[in-house]
């Protein structure tokens, strides 16, 4: 079935003076997870549902089901109505209206991934984990290898004369190995991402995972100290996450953000230039429209260390005074849409890791953060988080460490940035990675 | 919610190509939900989420497919996905008869959250926002959200398996932004339990509104924490996502079997301290984490995994299970009809022990009080793990000092059960949780009396 003209037979049954809004998704995906040579599960799924957002009065409402019969489409959008009418009257409230700006063609749908056949994925899931245990005699075995990949269609549709249609594939594969000596165990993950299987890099992403785990075997606790660290170019994209709640248009109206008030000033090193960009082809969320279906855009969040811009959607622009962004986004079709970054990354440097490494002296790498969720509070911008990674002695990396914590504050760090390396990379997430050196940082540990 | 022999027929069609195990998971959840944000409600969300998940089993592979058509023919064509993902070859045909297995309700609910008024939903929100608004003028901002959902399961497998839950959740939460001359800093309460409207008979929203802004007001005149290893007070209720972190996840029956798990071929061994006594409880009637069946249609069970310091047991998905001879552990859980199950926690909590929680403060010497936790994670293969404090004070003297900004404390799991030296005799469960794992959200609860850690590392930034 057709999801336009699903999301027109909603809209169609809009009242006068109504605005309705119909996010209609199509998904079918495929994991399959290798164990010891044989897969361990397969699984294969198809998903689909239609979200309904009723704005009456300045009041919104939202309802979702997961079938497209007319009795449900009717039920739902009854049951958004219904809803609408607890809210509070906010003169704001709208749904997004074209805007003139047109919409990138991205070609992020391949062909290739449908006709690729099941029997190859499961061989690049059993690969994968064969040749991460033949990366190193000290792996042990894996946690998991698996191979994963995603089929999605989302249509748009409303009274204010959105209709967007949008497709896309995307792929991966995953592995965490573990490695021992001694009785010790250290894992260490490692990864690749395509538009379809052929663009997977299967024995990359095994050397990685394995020498992520090998090079912490032997590993200790550190001394607590002040020191400068390297972000491998992984934390490096979950620090820029974070960043990025602060940056949100919807944080800002609310007093959530530190930045608010700040447009204009200097908040970052000058060699911090951030971008949302998912216009870019390479960025793994990359899309063509946002969650209110205007087209995205290339917006300079913060140019050589100045605060620029906060991302809006149609609703936060509209209370702020400004333009959407194009960065409306919403959790599937089970949620109104929030704002949000898409694909943010860091303006890169002109040094190699290896180089900034070489350049610092005395620091520390950081390989893998966890507790990012826990011990950090972009509100406030208390910063910590657990770490483990390698210290780095007279330019060149020694002993592994872990159990330790980073922590510092985002304000603090941002300005601290010391270098940015040409190491980027795009990750399975809303955020590209780099080489990040940042100085100042409490190490606590022994 | 399907006729019994639709399902006998389906199972059949699961093991038409033959295959060791065939499993029919039917969800029907209907959820509310309503938000207030920046002094308005902004809106109420309804939602169904209705289908099966279809598991077929053969030597160690599993299959798996689901699908949101229940009829006859869209479950025969899932669980044909199912067979073929799981490349059962052989034939035969096998009839299933089925036996009704349910097992008894840890609680009674009172009030379906569907029968109640929106409205009166809305009311809650209301109240929330004014109180914590009226605790002072340093309150910028406030949050309120309500939650609802009635999940409806039916399970039935090869073996013959045919049972039922109906489980009713209801949610409340409150944050608070404070600002002041040293920024702004959060406040966060939350209560859920699994139990019907009748929630707000016994909780009052109001209370949870204060305290939500007082932990926020509270942190404004915070110093930074500590940097560096120290003892550490753990809250009575606010603390047992530690021991979830700390070995929760290491005894998880999966993770071992990989050896993922620290705790690996440990059972048997004192791997805590002498006076620690962990249990993982799915019948804990009313609690976030309880149910009647789990997600593989086995009864919940009180499991005690560590008596007096020594591992007894892991926890058990069906599996697993099979895989050692033995029964599950009533721990199979998914987040929805469109995941595997997997070994998963319920409310996981830590006994009672012998000592009064003021005398352990009192002889803390140098050290933090943690009276709250965010939440944490752990690397079940190394043991490492990191979890976060919301509300914490300064330990100077015996006494209860200065209150310290937020941060990631990190610890080695079995280590830190070593290390536990005092143990109070206030237990109380903590609020409602999330537990992640490999992509996947349940409910759990957890519980701790006060106690203390000998050592851990704080993770801030003084020195």
């Amino acid at each position: 079935m057709d999801l336009l003209e699903i999301g027109d037979r909603v809209v169609a049954m809009a009242r006068h003076g109504e605005q309705v809004e119909a996010v209609v998704s199509r998904g079918r995906d495929t994991e399959i997870k290798a164990y010891e040579g044989e897969i361990e599960s397969l699984s294969s799924a198809q998903s689909q549902g239609v979200g309904i957002r009723v704005i009456a009065e300045g009041r919104q409402g939202f309802a979702y089901a997961a079938t497209f019969d007319d009795d449900v489409l009717a039920e739902t959008l009854a049951e958004a109505r219904d809803n609408a009418g607890f809210a509070t009257p906010d003169e704001f409230v709208g749904l997004a209206e074209p805007d003139g700006v047109a919409v990138a063609d991205l070609d992020l749908f391949s062909e290739a991934l449908e006709s690729f056949p099941t029997d190859r994925k499961v061989e690049l899931a059993v690969e994968l984990e064969r040749a991460v245990m033949a990366a190193d005699s000290r792996i042990s075995g894996i946690e998991s290898a698996e191979y994963v990949d995603v089929m999605a269609e989302g249509a748009i549709v409303s009274t204010t004369g959105i209709r967007t249609l949008g497709r896309e594939t995307a792929c991966y594969v995953m592995t965490y190995a573990m490695a021992v000596e001694n009785d010790e165990t250290q894992t260490g993950f490692g990864f690749s991402v395509g538009r379809d299987p052929n663009e997977l890099d299967v024995a990359t992403a095994a050397a990685e995972a394995a020498q992520r785990a090998t090079r912490m075997l032997g590993s200790v606790k550190p001394e607590s100290e002040r020191l400068t660290v390297v972000l491998d170019p992984w934390v490096t994209a979950q620090f820029l996450g974070i960043l990025a709640f602060t940056l949100n248009g919807e944080s800002v109206l609310k007093g959530r953000s530190l930045f608010a008030e700040r447009l204009g000033e200097e908040v970052a090193s000058p060699l911090l230039t951030l971008v949302d960009d998912p216009t870019n082809p390479s960025a793994f969320t990359a899309t063509e429209t946002d969650g209110e279906g205007l087209a995205t855009r290339r917006n300079v969040l913060i140019d050589q260390g100045v605060l620029k811009l906060f991302v809006q959607n149609a609703y936060t622009a509209r209370r702020a005074g400004t333009r959407s962004t194009g960065s409306a986004v919403r959790g599937g079709f089970k949620s109104t849409p929030g704002v949000g970054c898409m694909a943010t990354s860091l303006a890169p440097g002109s040094a190699t890791q290896a180089e900034l490494v070489a350049g610092l002296g005395e620091g520390l790498l950081i390989q893998d953060v966890a507790g990012l969720h826990s011990g950090v509070n972009p509100i406030s911008g208390d910063f910590s988080t657990g770490a483990e990674g390698l210290r780095i002695r007279g330019g060149e990396l020694a002993e592994p460490v872990r159990e330790f914590t980073i922590a510092s504050t985002l304000q603090k760090m941002l300005k601290d940035v010391q270098a940015v390396g040409n190491d980027l990379q795009w990750l399975p997430m809303s955020a590209s990675g780099v080489s990040l050196v940042i100085d100042e940082v409490t190490i606590s540990g022994v | 919610m399907i006729e019994e022999s639709v399902i006998s027929r389906v199972l059949g069609t699961a093991l038409r190509t033959g295959g060791d195990f065939a499993e029919v998971f039917v969800e029907d959840k209907r959820s509310s939900s309503a938000v207030l944000d920046d002094g308005r409600v902004e809106e109420l969300t309804s939602g169904r989420d209705r289908g099966a998940g279809i598991r077929v089993v053969v030597g160690d592979t599993t299959g798996f497919a689901h699908t949101a058509d229940l009829t006859e023919a869209g479950l025969s064509a899932a669980a044909e996905a199912a067979a073929a993902a799981a490349r059962s070859g052989g034939g035969g045909t096998r009839t299933i008869v089925l036996t009704r297995q349910d097992a008894p309700v840890p609680n009674v609910v009172e009030i379906l959250p569907g029968d109640v008024p929106k409205a009166r939903k809305v009311e809650l929100l209301t109240r929330a926002n004014e109180t914590a608004r009226a605790q002072g003028g340093a309150i910028s901002q406030v949050s309120a959200s309500y939650g609802d959902s009635r999940r409806r399961i039916l399970v039935a497998n090869s073996d013959g398996l045919l049972a039922g839950d109906d489980q009713v959740k209801t949610f409340f939460a409150v944050s608070c932004v404070a600002t002041g001359d040293t920024g702004m800093q959060t406040g966060r309460e939350s209560v859920g339990h699994t139990v019907g409207f009748e929630l707000f008979d016994r909780y009052d929203v109001e209370d949870l509104a204060r305290r939500a802004a007082d932990r926020a007001l509270t942190k404004l005149n915070a110093r930074p924490a500590p940097s560096g290893q120290m003892p550490v007070v753990i809250g009575s209720g606010g603390g047992g996502v530690l021991f979830h972190e700390a070995c929760g996840h290491g005894l998880e029956a999966d993770l071992v079997g990989k050896s993922a798990s620290v705790f690996k071929g440990r059972v048997g061994e004192l791997v805590a301290s002498p006076t620690v006594t962990i249990v993982d409880d799915g019948t804990m009637g009313g609690e976030w984490g309880c149910f009647a069946i789990d997600d593989e249609g086995h009864a919940a069970q009180r499991n005690v995994l560590i008596q007096d310091g020594v591992l007894t047991d892991y926890m058990w998905d069906l599996l697993r299970a099979r895989k050692e001879g033995r029964q599950s552990s009533g721990n199979g859980r998914r987040q929805s009809y469109q995941y595997l199950p997997m070994v998963r926690m319920t409310n996981t909590y830590l006994l009672n022990g012998p000592d009064d929680p003021a005398e352990i403060i009192a002889s803390t010497d140098k050290g933090v009080y943690v009276k709250h936790l965010g939440g944490g994670q752990v690397n079940t293969a190394t043991g490492d793990f990191v979890f976060g404090m919301t509300e914490a004070y300064l330990i100077e003297n015996g006494e209860i000092t200065e209150p310290l900004r937020e941060g990631n404390l990190i610890g080695n799991g079995p280590e830190v059960l070593t290390r536990i030296d005092a143990l109070g005799n206030d237990f109380a469960m903590g609020p409602p949780g999330t537990c992640g794992k490999d992509g996947q959200g349940v409910p759990v609860g957890d519980g701790v009396p006060t106690l203390r850690v000998s050592s851990l590392t704080i993770g801030g930034t003084a020195a």
